[in-house]
């Protein structure tokens, strides 16, 4: 269903145009235009990580990217961060190709990397300073957006101090805030709430419920299937380099008339154990 | 290439040297450490107030000279001279020897013992009386024309010895043997440690080397270096960020090891001029050594590896081009021409010690090769580690 724009009047009674990355928003997500469009995209090691994917992912969307270890979800990220040139196919991100314009891809992403990749020397804050600073921001503006994230992460009472007196959650969720300081439109979070308690994990699902509030488009990779199926508008599951299911938790739970997300990870992935080599 | 991405990157890295202990103790607590104890070893703390005196004597009186009648007589002197526990008396087999010692302040007098010094004490002896019958010597003397104890005590000194051995100390005005009015010698007051305090120089900025390799490989480890290419941050703001914050830091280093030879005595009797364009070769040499340290994170596959690769780097540079080489055989001398901070001290102990000219084709040549040097080696170490960075 198509949600038609509606003409807000301002206080003073004239006609206000509305702001046409809100209007997307009200759209339904197959509605919406697309943050993240991939064709054919495959990347070749000594194993093949990446066979001929093919998705779309719409802007707002809180994506879901799961599968077992070694199924070539951190090596998709790669490429759509333009850290690994794929060895066929395309992908636009933000509409710019991760190819021909990797720059102004960069400009548009946050990345929150598996691994917790901070500066231990530094302070919480000038961790954010240097990340922020990277990208450009007005020192005003990062210093408010430090601010703000510290305090809707729970670590402002800690920012001033080294980050290698944190503890590992502190480490995440602060690797986190890292990754959307510059406030990109799209953020891939890999793996995000990995080795996490609960309580830290909860805040952190609410802050990426929030992103999406917010218009951002979210890649979440996990190996968590309740975070997925709490979080996920849609998911899709990669084995293999393969885009073997995609949709909402709700149909793909339907479809293959499972309890729960993860008994649909299992059927479709099997139970043998795996490890990332 | 944007100049607010390269200054922050250059305060993490300097920040990371003030705040990482390994760091902070090699780039700045190590050359205040060395400084410390090669001044002391060497000469540079307490030089000035040693209670003994170097005379150096040449004995043309003695058995070997093969014309001594009573060589009993110039070795009771050498001894008598050295019992006074001022003088410190050293043998010399010529006096061209012993005059090159003066000549460098090793040593404040050279004494002179003529032939015939044994005859001339045997006559004196033989008839205290009669001048007639005696055989007339004169002792040379040469003294450090800087030193007031030299010119003012030594000969006295040599004097009351004299009297001593001829006549048991009595006021005999007349003796046979005179000494000789000093001649006195320009003395160039160079210690040992004013040799090394040019190479010091080099010496502490060698060490950039692994904390450059090591914080590389820990970045590369960690996965911070990919963390950097996932921003818009280029691989060539990267690398100037690199370059310029170990600038930085060279500087200071370099500031810190000037204040402490300067303290420890090390005065270079030249322009502020000289002084800064010193400062200039020692940054020019910290780029030959951020791009050895390039070379090292390449082919590290981990910090620990870095460390021990680096050495082979470093060690090279530290025997064969700071003030360690000094003393080194003909074969090594020769081999320390093929490492950049033979230049860096050459041409710095040209400028400092010497004295010579900032013009002089020495200095120039060494500057030109530092110079090529450093800046080829940079470049090798960029290129080899922007392949890295672009493939983390």
């Amino acid at each position: 269903m198509k949600v038609e724009a509606e003409k807000v009047m301002s206080p003073a009674g004239s006609p206000q145009v509305p702001d046409p990355e809100a209007m997307n928003q009200m759209l339904p997500l197959g509605e919406r235009r697309v943050a993240i469009e991939i064709e054919n995209l495959s990347k070749k090691f000594d194993v093949v990580a990446v066979d001929g994917l093919t998705l779309e992912v719409m802007e707002g969307e809180l994506f879901g990217l799961l599968g077992p270890n070694g199924a070539g979800k951190t090596t998709l990220i790669n490429m759509l961060c333009g850290l690994t040139k794929p060895t066929a196919g395309t992908a636009k991100v933000g509409g710019y190709d991760i190819i021909k314009e990797i720059d102004k891809v960069k400009d548009q992403i946050g990345v929150c990397p598996q691994e917790t990749a901070l500066f231990p020397y530094l302070s919480g804050r000038e961790n954010l300073d240097l990340f922020g600073s990277l990208y450009l921001m007005p020192k005003d503006a990062l210093k408010k957006r430090s601010q703000e994230l510290l305090a809707g992460i729970g670590l402002l009472e800690d920012a001033n101090r080294r980050v290698g007196k944190y503890s590992g959650g502190m480490k995440r969720r602060l690797s986190l805030i890292c990754a959307l300081v510059h406030e990109p439109k799209i953020a891939f979070l890999d793996e995000p709430t990995v080795a996490m308690d609960p309580q830290s994990r909860h805040a952190v699902w609410g802050f990426i419920r929030d992103l999406t509030k917010d218009g951002k488009t979210v890649i979440l990779t996990t190996h968590y299937m309740e975070e997925a199926q709490e979080l996920c508008d849609r998911v899709g599951i990669i084995d293999h380099g393969k885009l073997i299911a995609l949709g909402t938790p709700a149909e793909l739970i339907e479809k293959y008339s499972a309890k729960h997300l993860e008994d649909v990870f299992l059927q479709l992935t099997g139970r043998n154990i795996r490890e990332e080599l | 290439m944007k100049t607010r991405r390269i200054i922050a990157i250059a305060k993490r890295d300097l920040k990371r040297t003030a705040r990482e202990p390994a760091a902070l103790f090699m780039i700045f607590l190590f050359p205040i450490v060395f400084v410390i104890a090669f001044g002391g070893a060497f000469g540079g703390i307490g030089g000035s107030s040693s209670p003994t005196y170097g005379v150096g004597v040449v004995n043309l009186d003695n058995i070997s000279t093969g014309v001594a009648t009573n060589p009993q007589w110039s070795s009771l002197f050498v001894n008598s001279l050295s019992a006074t526990k001022i003088l410190n008396v050293q043998a010399y087999p010529d006096n061209e020897t012993a005059q090159m010692d003066l000549a460098q302040g090793k040593i404040q007098a050279v004494m002179i013992i003529p032939s015939g010094f044994g005859a001339s004490c045997s006559s004196f002896l033989a008839s205290p009386g009669d001048a007639s019958k005696w055989v007339n010597t004169t002792v040379l003397l040469y003294f450090d024309s800087g030193s007031l104890f030299a010119t003012q005590a030594i000969s006295p000194i040599f004097q009351q010895v004299l009297g001593t051995l001829l006549d048991g100390g009595q006021q005999t005005v007349a003796k046979p043997i005179s000494l000789s009015t000093p001649s006195l010698v320009n003395v160039q007051k160079t210690s040992a440690f004013d040799y090394m305090a040019p190479g010091m120089f080099a010496f502490a900025s060698i060490f950039m080397i692994m904390i450059v390799a090591q914080s590389f490989a820990l970045d590369k480890e960690n996965g911070l270096l990919k963390r950097i290419r996932m921003t818009p941050t280029s691989p060539s703001e990267f690398m100037m960020s690199q370059v310029l914050s170990n600038m930085v830091t060279a500087f200071i280093q370099a500031a810190i090891v000037f204040g402490l030879v300067y303290l420890m005595g090390f005065r270079p009797l030249v322009s502020s001029i000289t002084i800064v364009l010193s400062f200039g070769l020692v940054l020019v040499f910290s780029l030959c050594n951020v791009g050895f340290g390039l070379i090292t994170a390449t082919i590290a596959k981990s910090s620990g590896a870095a460390t021990g690769i680096a050495f082979l780097f470093l060690l090279p540079q530290l025997f064969l081009g700071t003030f360690v080489g000094a003393s080194l055989s003909g074969a090594a001398q020769s081999a320390s021409r093929f490492v950049p901070s033979f230049y860096v001290t050459d041409a710095l102990t040209s400028l400092l010690l010497r004295g010579a000219p900032m013009t002089s084709p020495t200095i120039l040549l060494d500057i030109a090769i530092l110079v090529v040097s450093s800046v080829a080696i940079l470049i090798v170490g960029i290129l080899l580690f922007g392949r890295i960075l672009r493939e983390s």
